[in-house]
């Protein structure tokens, strides 16, 4: 069995690398990936944790189990309403390039 | 332990896929012929001999071999390499979870023929399905050919659409047999149950004891008929299989999303649809028809009968070659089934592909699901 | 070295190295979409290492299998261009990076010089779905009922952000 603070550091890792591609990067289409690359970061360090501390057998504990379903569930809804937006912003400026909506910036 | 696992993967490649795929070919070949009252293919020969046709994989096998492999200029080069290995190897990792045969026990060794035996075995299949999309998705657009675009989009969309009702429709059965692990699906029917029983349960006729003999085999589909119905539409639409194949619309969209493909990859192509239509036959003889299960003749009754008069060892290994025989009759006529369908049915138009799913099949699917409850809310009440 | 922890090693070394492909890939976002399936398949290899096998199912059919491809489908509807780094912020784009990797790595360092409690006797059943769906419906079901309602406001609000006007 891996020592625990493999699983949490890879999961540090991937997330930092997910907020790198959000900071960096200028297609908004890898930006959404980016996000989702955070979530599953964080799905990684709700697993490892609750491998952690299973409960016992008469009462087994497994909310991250259940919390990773959410996530997941919420990350689905959230990738529909986002593509939305990025076919909206295409129809209407013909670019997903950040640098190219940004009328409200100062 | 691990040279079981070898051997029996060993098996799947060589004997499963290596050879009974080319088979398929040939029995979509001839049984397209019988049905259309034409001979079919049957010139290849060794040496004058021709085997009714049975050469004609063989020779296909060569032919793909022999021609030049093009990738399209302007195309992705290595997603047009890759991309037949994304739509194979999901075709031929799915023959790991299906039972071509029970558990065996002989002396103090235990023989199961099935490759891999996770507890959530049919979820597997699904997650090998959603992975094969990519194959079709990758193939279309990089050939950067609009046609084939056409073919990958509509193969994207009508794939994860239908495995949405693949799920659906087998949770009734999931609710029936309590488990999502195959080799307990095909154990639990082994036995046969009372058909009258629905007379006691839902209308309150008692029904007398001398009526008992009259009885069905537990098999999922005297169980959950509709879902049976649905699962095969669901999954042959996954295979894109035709009535399903508008991603491969030969008439509308040339050959859709393996246009750019020739030679092996085409081959390869070519070959896990046949795979997936032998995994497709697996599966609902798992799941559906009682799987390794003879009707009537449960594994108790087998080897006690044979085992008290030719010793139980024998009587096991008996026990063992008939279910594998049974097993792979079933799976015989579900390949036959895919096939009559696919040369009957007219290819369906894309809008009414999506609207099978979306509006026929998911709703009933859930229709199944409440129903199945109920039912089973009723009888164990 | 026991095979668990060469699984491990080998599926997070993948998920890293996919994970800086689809950031770092300027030319092709459909390449970055794959190598994010790349990602999410050898995550849920870990997660069946850490005896999560119905999320693990899960990963595959819900991110591998239907977000993802989603994502293809915009991105080849669209038919983008190439991208690049912003002109005139390419030193601070790197210098960016670095301190982000930097942070990284000291904190990574950090952790694995910390200590955790020994991971605990597992439930026998752990992980598998019967499991995990009673946690779900009896501890849970309020967040179930929630989720539910959170996809049908993502299903309306996706139609109308992309439907076509009519007008």
């Amino acid at each position: 069995m891996v020592p625990l603070e493999h699983v949490i550091g890879l999961s540090a890792l991937l997330f930092v690398i997910g907020v790198a591609g959000v900071a960096i990067r200028r297609n908004l289409i890898v930006v959404l990936m980016s996000i989702e690359l955070m979530l599953n970061a964080v799905n990684l360090a709700f697993v490892g944790f609750n491998r952690l501390w299973p409960g016992t057998a008469e009462a087994p504990r497994l909310d991250g189990q259940v919390f990773v379903l959410m996530v997941i569930t919420v990350a689905a809804a959230e990738v529909a309403v986002g593509l939305g937006i990025v076919i909206s912003m295409f129809r209407n400026r013909d670019s997903v390039n950040l640098e190219d909506v940004s009328l409200l910036k100062w | 332990m691990p040279i079981e696992v070898v051997v029996k993967t060993l098996f799947i490649i060589l004997v499963v896929v290596g050879a009974l795929a080319p088979v398929i070919t040939w029995v979509e070949r001839k049984q397209s012929a019988v049905m259309q009252d034409r001979i079919g293919a049957n010139r290849a020969d060794v040496a004058g001999i021709t085997l009714l046709g049975l050469l004609h994989p063989a020779a296909d096998v060569l032919k793909l071999l022999s021609k030049e492999d093009v990738v399209p200029l302007g195309a992705n080069r290595f997603m047009h390499l890759i991309s037949p290995l994304i739509a194979a190897v999901p075709a031929i990792v799915g023959y790991a979870v299906i039972p071509f045969g029970g558990v065996y026990q002989f002396g103090d060794t235990r023989l199961s023929l099935v490759a891999a035996d996770p507890d959530w075995g049919l979820l597997y299949i699904f997650a090998i399905g959603s992975i094969a999309t990519y194959g079709t998705v990758m193939a279309g657009w990089s050939s950067n050919n609009n046609w084939s675009l056409l073919g990958g989009m509509r193969a994207a969309a009508q794939m994860i659409s239908y495995e949405v009702t693949m799920g659906l429709s087998v949770v009734g059965i999931f609710m029936v047999f309590q488990t999502l692990k195959l080799t307990d699906m095909a154990l639990a029917q082994d036995t046969t149950f009372r058909v009258l029983g629905f007379l006691d349960v839902l209308f309150g006729i008692p029904v007398p004891a001398w009526l008992d003999w009259v009885r069905l085999p537990a098999w999922g589909i005297f169980y959950q008929p509709l879902a049976f119905l649905m699962f095969l539409a669901a999954i042959m639409a996954e295979n894109k299989r035709p009535p399903f194949d508008a991603p491969e619309g030969e008439s509308e969209i040339i050959a859709g999303f393996h246009l750019e493909y020739s030679g092996m990859r085409f081959g390869l192509f070519y070959m896990s649809e046949f795979i997936e239509v032998i995994v497709i036959a697996g599966l609902v003889a798992t799941i559906f028809l009682g799987g390794w299960a003879i009707p009537y003749l449960s594994t108790q009754t087998i080897i006690g009968g044979v085992g008290s008069v030719l010793g139980t060892g024998f009587a096991t290994g008996l026990c063992m070659l008939l279910h594998f025989g049974c097993f792979m009759t079933k799976v015989v006529v579900m390949i036959w089934l895919q096939m009559a369908l696919r040369w009957t049915l007219p290819r369906f138009r894309y809008d009414q592909v999506m609207d099978l799913c979306w509006k026929i099949l998911l709703p009933l699917s859930l229709a199944n699901i409440f129903v199945t409850g109920f039912v089973m809310l009723l009888v164990e009440g | 070295m026991t095979t668990q922890e060469i699984l491990f090693y080998a599926f997070a070394a993948l998920a890293v190295v996919s994970a800086l492909g689809m950031v770092l890939n300027l030319r092709n976002t459909v390449a970055a979409a794959m190598s994010l399936v790349v990602t999410m398949v050898s995550l849920a290899g870990i997660y069946v290492l850490l005896e999560a096998h119905l999320v693990a199912a899960i990963q595959i059919m819900v991110y591998g299998g239907a977000i993802v491809v989603l994502f293809l489908f915009v991105v080849m509807l669209l038919n983008l261009r190439a991208d690049e780094f912003a002109p005139g912020r390419q030193w601070l784009t790197k210098l960016a990076a670095g301190l982000v990797v930097f942070a990284a790595g000291a904190e990574l360092i950090r952790l694995l010089s910390g200590e955790l409690p020994e991971p605990g006797e597992l439930p026998p059943g752990f992980g598998g779905y019967r499991m995990v769906g009673i946690s779900l419906y009896t501890d849970y079901v309020l967040l179930v009922e929630m989720a539910s309602l959170l996809l049908l406001a993502a299903i309306v609000g996706a139609l109308i952000l992309a439907k076509r006007r009519i007008d």
